[in-house]
């Protein structure tokens, strides 16, 4: 099979699996109790039936899944009900703000991660190993909203190095229009990408230094080393290049954790993002917002799980020879 | 804190470190029980699991007060810790310790069951789509890309929001069925290539029935995955639930889940920090511990890999 089928069938599949997955959400929010109008202030009858009918939601359930893929097929995700808005208005505002988040948090988890994981490896079972390895043993064992709330008392509070919530100063810097509130944004940006990012690299630290302990287990590296090359030569280029493909498959992984840690850190550091938004959502039974946030976060997930695959096959020769057989990704 | 309740803490202490000193003695004598121990974080992580199970159990004898009675609103309401009130008391005046010790029952519940549910049907899709193969392993392993695709807490918040008000054991069944896609993959990794090996052919020459088969010659070779990724469930679990109950829509109040305990201490944390501070501090140990034994687990059962 060559790469272009492999590719092709992939895409397909993960098509079909983003589908399925916008079927499940929506049966599931259809068929739990409750309509999106039987709570809430407006809950006027009169204009609670009207809106049942509006949105035809008084129709077979079947019937309303049909409507909502053929609406879907135009390009059209829907209107919120209780933002009375359209739904790709409501995404596209608040996506950039996760995407920033998530962002930054990458970068935290895999530059703190990758480094400390190497730096580990390269003095295992000495006393900076030893210390690191407890330390990250126990960042990654804390929930992330009580790390945000003991990181917003500490920075935010206490010392007041950082605000203490919202994406930027709603004074000076209302929207993002010059270099001063770029650097607003950052400041603001720093201990919600740190709660997240700490987490993750903690994570990815122990995940790293397992991974180069593993390699430097190998002949190739012992034939390295023995060939008298520089230590660091051996770490970083025999070593380093090997650990880094299991590491290709965590990237794939952390998406569905950004996206899960997403909605609270948005919520405690009051972040208008689209984790806050799904959160809302569901709270009010809002049908087709909580659909599209599903559809959004779960072709996030497929989307990293396919690119990482790729990545891996550019990075390991060894996959592109048996490219027949699906490369799958173990999950833990 | 009185002095029966102290009594009552030594006691679960000394338990605790008994039961690990005489697991590791014992274990001097087996090659696998000395590879468990060989690090001392798995012998803390252990110790401490027992410990928070054993006052789980004897919450009563433990708490000096009724988690859920409101002590005095108006004078002890966010009090300090102190002798009697050895963690302080929270922004309804109730004894944070108390509520800690029987939140325990209820975090370490949700986390155990919700971890047996995810792991015994993770094992067992893992097991039939691995063992079977054809069209049965590819049907199961679609429906597990789904699975993963799936924004788990979504389906979480949605289930628990919208049916509003969930019992615990349907919480449990919840958290466990969106919990076990992981441990499919990686059981079926396992009994794929388990099923070439020549004992399940010599297995099936005597006329073991598959059942049989699957279940006293394959799983069982498989098991140091399927223990790792069990101890990790319930960590996972743990966390999905405090943040669950954190978001006040897991375990509902007055009952005390470690979870809800730092929802309702959020708001005050800047005058009472100790009504946050100590629930989370429990969660990450318990989190922490478990991570630890599956290092150790992993050390004990894979005998293949290097010391690290």
């Amino acid at each position: 099979m060559t790469a272009a089928t492999w590719l092709l069938r992939r895409l397909v599949a993960s098509v079909g699996i983003i589908f399925a997955v916008v079927t499940f959400v929506f049966l599931l929010i259809h068929l739990a109790p409750g309509k999106p109008c039987t709570f809430g202030e407006q809950a006027d009858p009169v204009v609670c039936k009207q809106l049942i009918q509006q949105f035809g939601l008084d129709q077979p359930i079947l019937e309303q899944y049909w409507r909502y893929l053929v609406a879907w097929a135009h390009g059209n995700l829907g209107y919120s009900f209780s933002l009375h808005r359209p739904v790709l208005d409501a995404i596209a505002e608040t996506l950039p703000f996760t995407l920033q988040l998530a962002g930054a948090a990458l970068v935290i988890d895999f530059l703190l991660g990758l480094g400390l994981g190497i730096y580990q490896a390269a003095r295992v079972n000495r006393l900076p190993d030893v210390v690191l390895s407890n330390v990250t043993l126990f960042i990654y064992s804390l929930p992330t909203f009580w790390l945000a709330l003991l990181l917003l008392l500490v920075f935010g509070e206490k010392l007041g190095w950082f605000p203490v919530g919202g994406p930027n100063d709603v004074i000076f810097c209302p929207s993002v229009n010059s270099f001063y509130c770029v650097l607003d944004r950052l400041w603001h940006l720093v201990l919600p990408a740190a709660t997240l990012g700490l987490v993750g690299a903690a994570g990815t630290a122990r995940f790293q230094r397992a991974a180069m302990l593993e390699v430097a287990a190998q002949d190739y590296v012992r034939t390295a080393r023995a060939k008298g090359l520089p230590e660091r030569r051996v770490v970083l280029r025999h070593q380093l290049r090997n650990a880094l493909l299991s590491f290709i498959t965590r990237f794939g992984l952390a998406f569905p954790f950004l996206l899960t840690g997403a909605v609270l850190t948005e919520t405690i550091y009051a972040w208008p993002g689209m984790g806050r938004l799904a959160f809302e959502a569901i709270l009010t039974r809002d049908y087709p917002l909580v659909t599209a946030t599903a559809l959004i976060a779960s072709t996030v997930v497929v989307a990293g799980n396919l690119l990482a695959d790729i990545l891996l096959g550019l990075a390991d020769p060894r996959l592109r020879v048996r490219a027949g057989a699906d490369i799958d990704v173990v999950t833990a | 804190m009185t002095l029966g309740t102290w009594l009552a803490l030594c006691i679960a202490v000394i338990l605790a470190a008994e039961a690990v000193r005489v697991l590791r003695h014992r274990g001097l004598r087996q090659d696998r029980w000395r590879r468990f121990f060989r690090q001392r974080t798995t012998s803390w992580g252990l110790g401490m699991l027992l410990f928070l199970v054993i006052i789980a159990v004897a919450a009563p004898l433990v708490a000096p007060f009724d988690p859920s009675k409101q002590l005095d609103i108006v004078h002890l309401k966010n009090h300090a810790p102190s002798w009697t009130f050895l963690l302080g008391t929270d922004v309804f005046s109730r004894d944070v310790w108390s509520r800690l010790v029987f939140g325990a029952r209820v975090s370490l519940g949700i986390g155990a069951l919700g971890a047996l549910v995810a792991v015994s049907l993770g094992t067992l899709v893992g097991a039939v789509a691995g063992y079977y193969q054809r069209w049965i392993d590819a049907v199961l392993m679609r429906g597990v890309d789904v699975g993963l695709a799936l924004p788990r807490i979504f389906v979480l918040l949605m289930a628990v929001a919208l049916w509003d008000g969930l019992p615990f054991p349907a919480l449990v069944i919840v958290i466990g069925l969106t919990s076990w896609f992981g441990t499919s993959r990686l059981v079926r990794a396992e009994v794929l290539a388990l099923r070439q090996r020549d004992f399940v052919a010599a297995a099936r020459a005597l006329g073991a029935n598959t059942g049989r088969v699957i279940f006293r010659h394959v799983l069982p070779n498989a098991a140091a995955p399927i223990i790792v990724s069990a101890a990790l469930s319930v960590g996972n679990v743990l966390l999905l639930e405090a943040s669950l109950s954190f978001l006040g829509i897991g375990i509902k109040p007055p009952d005390a889940s470690w979870g809800n305990m730092i929802a309702d201490g959020a708001p005050s944390i800047y005058t009472a920090l100790w009504s946050t501070l100590f629930p989370g501090l429990a969660i990450s140990l318990v989190v922490m511990s478990l991570n630890a034994v599956a290092d150790g687990v992993r050390d004990a059962l894979d005998p293949h890999e290097e010391p690290a």
